[in-house]
């Protein structure tokens, strides 16, 4: 069956930024040195945190589990490379919320000996549910950055019935270019994740969307497809803007359908995964290795030589800026992705996990200016991709009104960063509208607790009363047996007692 | 003039018998209120209003026999809530409240019961003569357990 064309859809707002990834794709993916500890933290995906399964002194092999997955959200973790485990302990790492996280510490006896025993055989025999539980096995995450569990998310799509795999290669944020020299030197492998996540959804088309600022990557990918005679999967190109990479944004790039506010793109008939996620998937169903590595764009004003390289996760990034020549000079300024969305840390002890899609360092801290009052020029509201009006928000984000900033829709916020940029008054816009977002969460939260202790106290009294009428129930059976048996048998039992005591006082 | 006034007849007959059923079947309007109040309660059922539980601290506001400010768990925002609700003038919280959850010290429990039965939601497990602990999660910060224990063994932590 070959794919159907549709006119492309139109992105509303977005920006034409300044791309900077010239820079990082002059040379080849470079393999970063084994290096001599490994640091690797037990969250490193959406859902509940994995397990340890190790202790410290145990010997693991790269590839074997390290941390398994503890309840129904989740991915497992993998040893990157074999040593011995030195400590289980909390460690710099970035996340939302605090600076630490629990990880197990590595230290790598430089052998680098494989787990034996990782093989799936042919991917095409097995039935698509045993496919999507190898690939749950495998630690696949998003490795666009949101780090969703790849199994699950392929899971509650095939509950759905889409009819469309979509693959992005977007990468619309600037400076990073981690998935266009994928795609340049790894075409193959993503055709193959491709076919494999086809076999797994049982769908029948596939789209792989490149921006058209990487004809490299689109000619490589039209080559290995060519040679491949797979014409289930079409290669779509979409116009450089900001943030076309945004999942729902692709999805109405591509299929000209809009996920409704709320909703997933499997509501649309869509399952959008990276192009990195793809080759994880190969690498693991076809070649047996785990996601232990990724690649990751080392770039920004404050290395020496910008360069995208192959890490093996949990290693620290202090251990990989000399792959890109180290530091220019101090001081400099670290974040862990993109300019946009990225996080900044303070140390370079953190390390590079599924998620780090690109190291950031500045020369500079980037200044925004001092924040003005809002001027209602609308300027946010004409950039805004998911058409919100943020300028509203922000009256209510600082009014604090919970309400009116769910009827303006603030969950449907993807946090893009455009808003910001645009702003002339120089607003945190998207950091106040993420600190308000906490804050609805937190109601939620807080009422579904008092709905749920109001059920437990409704299912208390429900219990006393039942339990109380029994004892009447009981009370009133005796008494009434008492009665039945008539008043001389009332006086003999009295009589008995009476007398029972008497002997007792004796 | 007669079909007129069937009309008319059968016409009230059954807007009467409508009426009657849902006066019978559907709760009252004042209820609704009362259902409302309790909505914005925290359901701590934890009697520091004075009522036995939230539901009926919200009737008693409704009927206007309680202030609205006598809710501690439920705060400030609470107080605010209700009186936007029921156009009321907001007053300042009477007792300020911690949110905390309860702890027993597990070593010093002597397995007495007391605790378990004056828990309004259920949150203390343990059996007669063995050790009690508390369900955190579920623990709403009442306060109701720590006058019954004998032992004093249980303390209220603060959270965050």
């Amino acid at each position: 069956m070959t794919a159907p064309t549709y006119d492309l859809g139109k992105l509303h707002g977005g920006l034409r930024l300044q791309a900077h990834k010239k820079v990082s794709t002059a040379e080849a993916i470079v393999e970063a040195p084994l290096p001599s500890q490994l640091v690797v933290p037990i969250e490193q995906h959406v859902g509940e945190p994995a397990q340890p399964v190790v202790d410290v002194g145990d010997r693991v092999l790269r590839g074997q589990v390290i941390a398994e997955p503890d309840g129904e959200m989740g991915a497992p973790v993998h040893a990157s490379s074999s040593g011995t485990v030195i400590a289980i302990e909390r460690w710099p790492v970035v996340r939302r919320y605090g600076d630490k996280g629990p990880c197990i510490v590595i230290e790598c006896d430089g052998e680098d000996e494989a787990f034996p025993g990782w093989d799936h055989g042919d991917y095409r025999e097995l039935p698509p549910a045993d496919l999507l539980l190898r690939i749950f096995d495998g630690g696949i995450v998003g490795l666009g950055g949101a780090v969703f569990p790849t199994a699950q998310k392929l899971m509650q799509a095939r509950t759905l019935q889409v009819e469309h795999l979509i693959l992005n290669g977007v990468e619309c944020e600037p400076y990073i270019s981690c998935d266009d020299v994928l795609m340049r030197e790894h075409a193959a492998d993503i055709v193959s994740g491709a076919q494999v996540l086809m076999h797994a959804l049982q769908v029948d088309i596939c789209f792989i969307v490149v921006e058209s600022d990487k004809p490299e990557a689109i000619h490589r990918l039209g080559e290995v497809l060519a040679e491949a005679g797979d014409d289930r999967i079409v290669i779509k190109q979409v116009p450089t803007i900001y943030p076309s990479g945004g999942e729902d944004q692709l999805v109405q790039l591509v299929t000209n359908r809009e996920v409704p506010s709320g909703g997933l793109p499997t509501d649309v008939g869509c399952v959008v995964q990276n192009v990195g996620t793809a080759a994880a998937v190969h690498d693991w169903i076809v070649r047996g290795e785990p996601l232990i590595s990724r690649v990751t764009t080392l770039t920004g004003d404050g290395v020496e030589r910008p360069v995208n390289v192959r890490v093996r996760l949990g290693t620290t990034i202090k251990d990989i800026v000399d792959c890109a020549g180290g530091y220019r000079d101090n001081p400099r300024y670290l974040v862990i992705g993109g300019p946009m969305t990225g996080k900044s840390v303070t140390t370079d002890e953190v390390p590079v996990v599924k998620s780090s899609n690109c190291v950031l360092v500045l020369a500079d801290a980037p200044t925004a200016g001092p924040e003005l009052a809002c001027i209602r020029c609308g300027d946010c509201a004409a950039v805004c991709p998911v058409q919100l009006l943020p300028q509203q928000l922000f009256w209510y984000a600082c009014a604090d009104n919970e309400q009116k900033l769910r009827e303006f829709g603030l969950t449907d916020c993807i946090e893009c960063g455009c808003c910001d940029l645009v702003c002339p008054s120089h607003i945190p816009l998207t950091s106040d509208f993420r600190k308000a977002k906490g804050r609805i969460r937190e109601l939620a939260d807080e009422k579904a607790r008092a709905e749920r202790a109001r059920r437990r106290f409704e299912a208390r009294n429900q219990r006393m009363r039942l339990a109380q009428e029994e004892r009447d129930a009981e009370l009133k059976r005796q008494k009434e047996s008492a009665k039945a048996a008539g008043p001389d048998a009332i006086a003999e039992i009295l009589a008995r007692k009476r007398k029972q005591q008497e002997d007792d006082a004796e | 003039m007669w079909e007129a006034v069937v009309t008319i007849t059968i016409l009230a007959l059954v807007a009467g018998i409508g009426l009657a059923y849902a006066h019978r079947r559907l709760p009252p309007a004042d209820s609704d209120l009362v259902e409302q109040v309790n909505e914005l309660l925290p359901q701590t059922q934890c009697a520091q209003c004075g009522y036995p539980g939230c539901r009926p601290y919200a009737a008693a506001v409704v009927d206007g026999s309680a202030a609205i400010n006598l809710c501690p768990p439920g705060g400030e925002d609470a107080v605010h809530r209700m009186a936007r609700l029921l156009g009321r003038d907001p007053e300042p919280l009477a007792a300020p409240a911690v949110k905390a959850v309860a702890v027993i010290d597990e070593a010093a429990c002597i397995g007495c019961y007391h605790c378990r039965n004056a828990c309004p939601v259920d949150a203390i497990v343990g059996a007669h003569q063995y050790m009690h602990t508390v369900i955190a999660d579920e623990c709403t910060g009442c306060e109701l357990c720590v006058a019954p224990c004998p032992v004093d063994c249980i303390t209220m932590r603060p959270l965050r």
